[in-house]
């Protein structure tokens, strides 16, 4: 019964949509094209609704999406999420449609192959990837430095410093292992190693400059943040693998621990390196055929240029802020125009 | 050797010559451990001559990989189908048609829950995510029908189809999820093909079983009656075994529905777009109250996909339609719901903009979960270390500390031994086979600190789960309490209860087997629950009459009556746990899953990430082996048994 009165008051609604259907139909009105934003990224939808203004597009990361399309790859961390928004925004008002995609690193260049992917903003070094891709096959180019340095390195939590001035010279590493002993370590001090997917080599580290360190792997970028929140928050000792830029550096205080310096050549062979990590000058690595095609995006991409304040800037509107990446994106665009205008075609 | 030779004298002595036995080999067994102790024990070695080998064999594929090409092609093109559709439909369009779904199918009630479902992801801001996931998902779920059901037929009408298949669908099944990522990267690239791939593998099983159940379990009377009325083999199927199959066909998708789900959100680790990139990407951000979202979004798609499939398959069942038949007026009117459902979905775009859900409804509970977990944390952090620690000391690290000193061989024998003695001659060749290939992958090491997880983590569960299901199968009410967080614990994505879970354990080996336990128990709870429940009231009534106590009831009656039930569930915790292993090395369990994530990122790592996932599998057929033969094992009903 409850079934059948439902019914009728569908029937007679299916009616007036089909009346009104007919009416829209004969004059002209066409449903809203369903191809645009057809890559379905997770990041913010490219283009929803044409806002012809140039005026309003200047406000709003906002474009007509007609000149082309660029594909970025945003890596994992938030650092790089940073620098596509930021990228994505521009090139939205200049008129492109922007898809996005997170990937992790390596993987990242299958997209070269493919045409996944076309810019990836920021590389940290992958030397037999750049082989591969940029000298053998030329499926893809180095579009120079994106202006962050990439440091990579041992770090403690700012109390034990206070507590242990001289711990952040390695020589004195020894007599403070004890103090990192878990219930991972044995009887050795645990070293927190990092996510798998990014540059190390802390395991050859220790045992050429004979440490009497385990590393233990957190096996994830959100394992080793969570770590350092904790073992600043508890005062528990921890010693880690870390890097700059990150924006957990704008939330709590790391210092980094010296090792022996880093000299060209010295991390050669990676069963021998007794050397610190080398400083990471970041590059773009593009697409090779999208760049030949792409006109002012590409010299758009070419020119992008900032520093390590910037981004951190960004990234940490985005984390600790909450706010949306193209809101952060555009907060920071609003307030350094001459820094993005350099990059402008 | 020595369990072939005794297995034969076995059956000559009682069984407690068997114990006898068995006792004093183990006892043997302690005394070679004292013995040889760390010797033979095969230390782990990055470099392996195998995993390089390995690498060559990516080198190969990625020069060769042209051939897979149009493969990876045909699939993007059906997920580009489901895209498209979705997206011309336009988020009115989709809440229409799922309301007249859910009205179809199961009426009213079911409509509300779909259209109120369907506008809570957009509430939650996850409307274009939910989307992407949806598309995938079905684009998985379509080819997994379309190859599992007739595969299904075939193993329902074939015995010897079905002998085939019956040991891919195992190893399928007990395959961790993870351990396939690696080669599908290497096959198919990134993105939505390989997704899809990986998902199929995942979601095929239960589609392929219950299908062939199905088709097994029409009465046979009804197909000889087909038969001697002169219907050709063709007749039968159409006619009688197809249709008095379709619930049970229903089943098996709704299944594969349900499986593909949780699968296309752990794709993201391979460029799959949707819900599961935002948890990875909240979860990189340690963001919980954001992950929280995503994982409820999940959650709700679940629910919905699970009640609309299941009224489906009552609706198709025709013994159940028999009794609703109505007139023709009625269902003409009946369908016109459904239909004005779609029409007003389908015309909404003329009224408001349909390709994006209006942002002024939203809501997130992003920031009260951040401080209620924040606080939680805080407050509790320093007593779980002590827990963790504790644990650590006493069980983990023995634990680990016998199985890698041993010398390998010792370990081999034995767990051959224990295999025998619990399911027979034949589960410890397998066992032996499974030891011996992780030997020659030059995995031993990882493998046993691996075995050792996850061991703890399957004692774990079981004394949870048997606690809790003996408790639930007592008490109707606080079944009813646990269902929706049981249901919740098994679809929302580890990911999200991860952070947490590092903050109160750290990166340790213990956090692993938290999230492993939090995945495995609640099958287990509910296999426990059903066993216990379906003792016979009339032995417990005889029990109750010659006097039994409570404590007696229980021990003498109740669990020794749902034995079987009990071994299942033990089987069912080993496969989950296992499946856990590469999750437990994203939160610092090392080995064997630290090796497989390492493979997925790392080109020079990944001979080695490959044979780890080799490695899981042949740890997971070892101890699925040696249980199973205790206790039955049609693990695909297990989602849904309570």
């Amino acid at each position: 019964m409850q079934r059948n009165r439902w019914g009728r008051w569908f029937a007679g609604l299916a009616v007036v949509s089909l009346i009104v259907v007919g009416c829209a139909k004969s004059s002209g009105a066409t449903t809203p094209p369903a191809s645009t934003a057809a890559g379905a990224s997770t990041g913010t939808t490219a283009s929803s609704g044409p806002s012809a203004s140039a005026t309003v597009a200047a406000a709003t990361c906002q474009g007509s999406g007609d000149k082309g399309s660029v594909k970025m790859m945003v890596n994992e961390w938030v650092g790089a999420a940073a620098n596509v928004a930021v990228a994505q925004c521009l090139l939205q008002q200049m008129g492109y449609k922007v898809e996005t995609s997170t990937l992790a690193e390596e993987i990242a260049w299958q997209g070269f192959d493919t045409g996944e992917v076309d810019v990836i903003l920021e590389n940290w070094g992958h030397p037999a990837l750049e082989k591969k891709y940029i000298k053998d096959t030329k499926l893809a180019t180095d579009a120079g430095s994106n202006g962050v340095t990439g440091i990579i390195g041992w770090y403690v939590p700012k109390w034990m410093v206070d507590e242990h001035p001289d711990i952040t010279d390695w020589n004195n590493l020894n007599k403070y292992a004890s103090l990192f002993k878990t219930s991972e370590s044995g009887d050795k001090g645990q070293f927190l190693g990092a996510n798998p997917t990014f540059v190390q080599y802390d395991e050859a580290l220790i045992t050429n400059l004979h440490l009497n360190y385990k590393v233990v792997f957190s096996g994830s970028e959100a394992a080793t943040i969570t770590a350092f929140q904790q073992a600043t928050k508890n005062k528990t000792p921890l010693i880690g693998y870390f890097y700059d830029p990150q924006w957990l550096l704008s939330e709590i205080e790391l210092v980094q621990v010296k090792l022996p310096a880093w000299t060209q050549g010295c991390d050669a062979d990676l069963k021998k390196v007794a050397c610190d990590y080398p400083a990471y000058t970041l590059n773009k690595i593009v697409r090779t055929k999208w760049m030949d095609a792409a006109g002012d995006a590409a010299t758009f991409i070419k020119n992008f240029k900032w520093k390590n304040s910037d981004q951190n800037l960004v990234a940490d509107a985005i984390t600790n802020k909450s706010m949306k990446e193209l809101d952060a994106a555009k907060q920071w665009i609003d307030a350094n125009a001459a820094t993005w205008q350099a990059w402008m075609p | 050797m020595t369990a072939i030779s005794l297995s034969a004298r076995s059956r000559l002595d009682p069984l407690t010559a068997r114990r006898g036995l068995m006792l004093v080999l183990l006892a043997a067994a302690a005394i070679a451990y004292v013995l040889f102790r760390n010797q033979w024990t095969l230390p782990h070695n990055d470099d392996e001559p195998l995993f390089r080998s390995l690498n060559s064999v990516r080198d190969f594929v990625d020069e060769n990989r042209n051939v897979l090409e149009p493969i990876r092609l045909a699939i993007g093109s059906v997920v580009d189908a489901f895209d498209f559709v979705i997206e011309s439909l336009g988020w009115p369009g989709i809440i229409g048609l799922a309301g007249a779904l859910g009205l179809v199918f199961g009426g009213w009630r079911l409509a509300v829950l779909t259209i109120t479902g369907f506008a809570s992801l957009g509430v939650l801001g996850l409307w274009d995510a939910s989307m992407a996931t949806l598309g995938l998902m079905l684009a998985a779920v379509i080819l997994a029908v379309a190859i599992g059901v007739p595969l299904g037929i075939l193993a329902g009408r074939s015995q010897r189809a079905s002998a085939i298949l019956a040991p891919i669908l195992d190893v399928m099944q007990i395959m961790p999820t993870f351990a396939y990522l690696t080669p599908m990267t290497l096959l198919f690239f990134i993105g939505a093909a390989p997704s899809v791939v990986a998902t199929l593998i995942y979601a095929i099983p239960p589609a392929i079983r219950i299908t062939a159940l199905g088709i097994r379990g029409v009465p046979s009377g009804s197909v000889e009656a087909a038969m001697s009325l002169g219907s050709t083999g063709r007749q039968v199927l159409t006619k009688v075994q197809l249709p008095l199959a379709r619930r049970a066909i229903g089943l098996g998708i709704n299944q594969s529905i349900m499986m593909a789900l949780s699968m296309v959100v752990i794709t993201a680790m391979i460029g799959a777009p949707g819900l599961g990139r935002n948890i990875l990407n909240a979860v990189q951000r340690v963001d919980v109250g954001a992950a929280f979202d995503a994982g409820l979004a999940i959650v709700i798609l679940a629910i919905i996909l699970d009640r609309v499939t299941y009224a489906a398959g009552d609706w198709l069942d025709p013994r159940a339609r028999i009794r609703t038949l109505r007139s023709g007026r009625q269902r003409l009117v009946g369908w016109l719901g459904p239909l004005g459902l779609i029409g007003a979905g389908l015309l909404a775009p003329f009224a408001i903009d349909a390709t994006q859900f209006p942002t002024a409804v939203q809501f997130s509970f992003r920031g009260s979960v951040n401080e209620s977990v924040n606080w939680f944390t805080d407050t509790f952090s320093r007593a779980t270390i002590v827990i963790k620690d504790v644990s650590t000391n006493l069980v983990f690290n023995p634990l680990e500390g016998l199985l890698t000193s041993s010398p390998w061989w010792l370990v081999v024998a034995v767990t051959m031994l224990i295999a025998w003695y619990l399911s027979g001659r034949r589960a410890s060749i397998a066992a032996g086979i499974c030891l011996a290939l992780i030997v020659l992958l030059g995995l031993w090491g990882h493998s046993m600190a691996t075995l050792a997880n996850v061991l703890v983590g399957t004692a774990l569960t079981l004394v949870i789960g048997i606690a809790f299901g003996i408790l639930t199968a007592r008490s109707d009410r606080l079944r009813a309490i646990l269902r929706p967080i049981l249901d919740a614990a098994q679809t929302l994505p580890a990911f999200v209860y991860l952070i947490p879970a590092l903050a109160l354990f750290q990166s340790t080996r213990f956090t692993a087997v938290v999230a492993a336990v939090i995945y495995a128990v609640p099958p287990v709870i509910r296999l426990v629950d059903v066993g216990i429940r379906s003792v016979p009231e009339t032995v417990v009534e005889a029990a109750t009459m010659s006097g039994a106590t409570e404590r007696q009831l229980l021990w003498k009656v109740r669990l020794p009556l749902s034995m079987r039930a009990l071994l299942l569930a033990a089987n069912q915790g080993i496969v989950l746990v296992l499946a856990m292993v590469v999750i437990g090395g994203l939160v610092g369990a090392g080995a064997l899953g630290y090796d497989v994530i390492a493979g997925l990122a790392q080109g020079k790592d990944f001979g080695k990430g490959l044979a780890a996932g080799i490695a899981i599998v042949l740890l997971g057929i070892m101890l699925d082996r040696i249980t199973q033969g205790a206790g039955s094992r049609r693990r695909t009903t297990v989602a849904k048994a309570g």
